[in-house]
């Protein structure tokens, strides 16, 4: 039997209607690894982030989380066994304060007995939530949406975080910002999995990594391995690095 | 000021205390599920007939009527939402509309045929009370004071509670909501519930003031559901304070012209209201 916390999926197959964005994936994530999933726009990252937090189903393949099938789990269920997603571009409550949203985020009854103890624990990793507290989500800026968002996540004491581009739409220093908190919570021995266009940072971040392309996985392996894999650098790296270099200095 | 007058003005806050309950039932209903409850001044229609029935006809105390009016109209609420909503969830919502429409017409001729359309009165006043130089419905007074009570639990609940606070969310965002444990179907239970109660309770407020008939629902349905957008669909604030303004404009305007007139001029201050800001007065 597989670990306690481990996350396991084989030959998922996925989509939309009649349109089909996912081809048997395999994709494992053991307790306490940090794993990324990186790939070009529309490769099928944020439909696996789905699948895994139960708002579309597989229509094949098996996904488990601590030796449990969760092909019959309802979706609301999943932050119950331990399984946190942070959504692609945040989908914080706007109208909803800083605290109500992450209130909301602590809504399963074993979350609610330990809210403030997490919450102060949030507010411990991002000061500034603790400051606006009271404001509304909406008017915040996006570094700080996206720190309320990850708190959001935290309030019901997950054992696995998926991270659906963090980063996407920040100044490069709020982007550090949030891959040092990855880190944090790293060390504190969560589980975490995180899709990420921005390949070199997170391949800093993470233990290991997916390179997934239309829908299906097209290498893996050590981030490390990955990051020096030419292949790799030329589309992902290359790419990523060269948005920063005027186009009349860039090779070929 | 004209003593008449003043007493136009405060007699318009009490209708409007009255107004604001079915208004924030439907918008709650509204915001949660997304779906009009056509139907809901009918079930304030049910519920004045309970109240009727179980003081006048099987001699309760007029308090245990009340008590039993409440969660019999918040079942009914729950009946609404599984039998008829529910599984017009993913239907075009002019369907949806449709349905609770017929709900409408069926509860207006289950009434005609168990009560017929003799108007009913629950026989119940208090005395009038003197404010300085004007006189107040005793009646009138309490109901405002209950209606208040009513908004300010619902308030608390809103504010307070997890639950509230995720119904507050997913009026803004139900796609997600699954990721923070949050079953949408258990919400919108709980919402049609608390939309039925606060049927329930006006309906325990207006047939104090109103004799109960099968169409007494059209004699304020229809200015619900202005007010309601009037304030902004889904707004309970908004519509809590259309709600007041309606009530001040209806008995101001009855003082002026005549009761009749009044609603004209309510009517037409909602048509302009529509070309002016069709989003709604309190919509930011
Ligand atoms: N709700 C939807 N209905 C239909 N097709 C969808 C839907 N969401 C995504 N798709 C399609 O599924 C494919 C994978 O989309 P997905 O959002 O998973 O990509 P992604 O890797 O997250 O892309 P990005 O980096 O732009 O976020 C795309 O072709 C997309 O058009
Ligand atoms: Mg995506």
């Amino acid at each position: 039997m597989s670990g306690v916390g481990t996350l396991e999926l084989s030959g998922i197959h996925a989509g939309y209607g009649d349109f089909q964005a996912l081809f048997g994936v395999d994709l494992r994530v053991e307790p306490g690894e940090a794993v990324g999933v990186v790939g070009p726009n529309g490769a099928g990252k944020t439909t696996l982030l789905r699948v895994i937090s139960g708002l579309i189903r597989a229509s094949a393949g098996t996904l488990r989380f601590g030796g449990a099938d969760l092909a019959a789990v309802p979706a609301h269920e999943l932050p119950v066994l331990g399984i946190a997603h942070v959504p692609e571009n945040r989908r914080l409550f706007p109208q909803l304060t800083v605290e109500e949203n992450l209130k909301v985020g602590a809504y399963i009854k074993s979350a609610r007995a330990r809210f403030q103890e997490r919450r102060d624990h949030v507010f411990e990793l991002f000061p500034r939530l603790k400051q606006r507290r009271h404001q509304l989500a909406g008017t915040m800026s996006g570094g700080e949406q996206q720190m309320c968002a990850i708190g959001r996540a935290l309030m019901s004491g997950p054992r696995i975080l998926l991270l659906d581009e963090p980063s996407a739409g920040l100044a490069p220093l709020v982007v550090q910002q949030v891959f040092d908190l990855v880190r944090r919570i790293r060390q504190e021995g969560l589980t975490v999995l995180i899709v990420e266009q921005n390949v070199a940072q997170v391949l800093r971040v993470v233990d290991r990594a997916y390179v997934l392309e239309t829908g299906r996985v097209a290498a893996e392996g050590a981030s490390a391995a990955l990051a020096a894999d030419p292949a790799i650098r030329r589309s992902y790296l290359g790419g990523a690095l060269s948005a920063w270099i005027p186009s009349c200095w860039r090779p070929c | 000021m004209d003593p008449f007058l003043l007493e136009a003005v405060l007699n318009g806050v009490l209708l409007g205390g009255v107004f604001a309950l079915p208004v924030l039932g439907l918008n709650l209903v509204f915001g949660v599920v997304d779906v009009i409850w056509l139907c809901y001044a009918e079930l304030v229609m049910v519920g004045m007939y309970i109240v009727w029935f179980l003081h006048t006809q099987a001699g309760w105390p007029l308090a245990l009527a009340f008590a039993t009016c409440l969660p019999a109209i918040a079942v009914l609420g729950l009946l609404l939402h599984l039998l008829v909503v529910r599984p017009l969830l993913a239907a075009p919502p002019i369907n949806q509309v449709l349905a609770t429409g017929g709900v409408l017409f069926v509860l207006q001729g289950a009434a005609t045929l168990v009560f017929s359309t003799d108007f009913r009165s629950l026989g119940v006043e208090m005395p009038p009370i003197e404010l300085g130089e004007v006189f107040v419905s005793g009646t009138k007074l309490a109901a405002f004071v209950a209606a208040l009570l009513g908004a300010a639990v619902l308030w608390a609940f809103l504010k307070f509670t997890y639950v509230g606070t995720a119904i507050r969310a997913i009026a803004r965002d139900r796609e997600v909501m699954p990721l923070m444990g949050v079953d949408p179907h258990r919400i919108y239970l709980i919402a049609s519930a608390a939309g039925g109660a606060l049927a329930g309770l006006a309906a325990c407020l207006l047939v104090v003031q109103l004799d109960v008939h099968p169409f007494v629902g059209l004699s304020f349905g229809p200015i619900t559901f202005m007010i309601c957008v009037m304030g902004g669909l889904g707004n309970m604030l908004g519509g809590f304070l259309a709600a007041f303004l309606m009530g001040l404009i209806v008995s101001v305007g009855g003082f002026y012209g005549d009761t009749d007139m009044s609603y004209v001029v309510a009517f037409l201050f909602f048509i302009l209201v529509m070309f002016i800001r069709p989003q709604g007065l309190f919509t930011r």
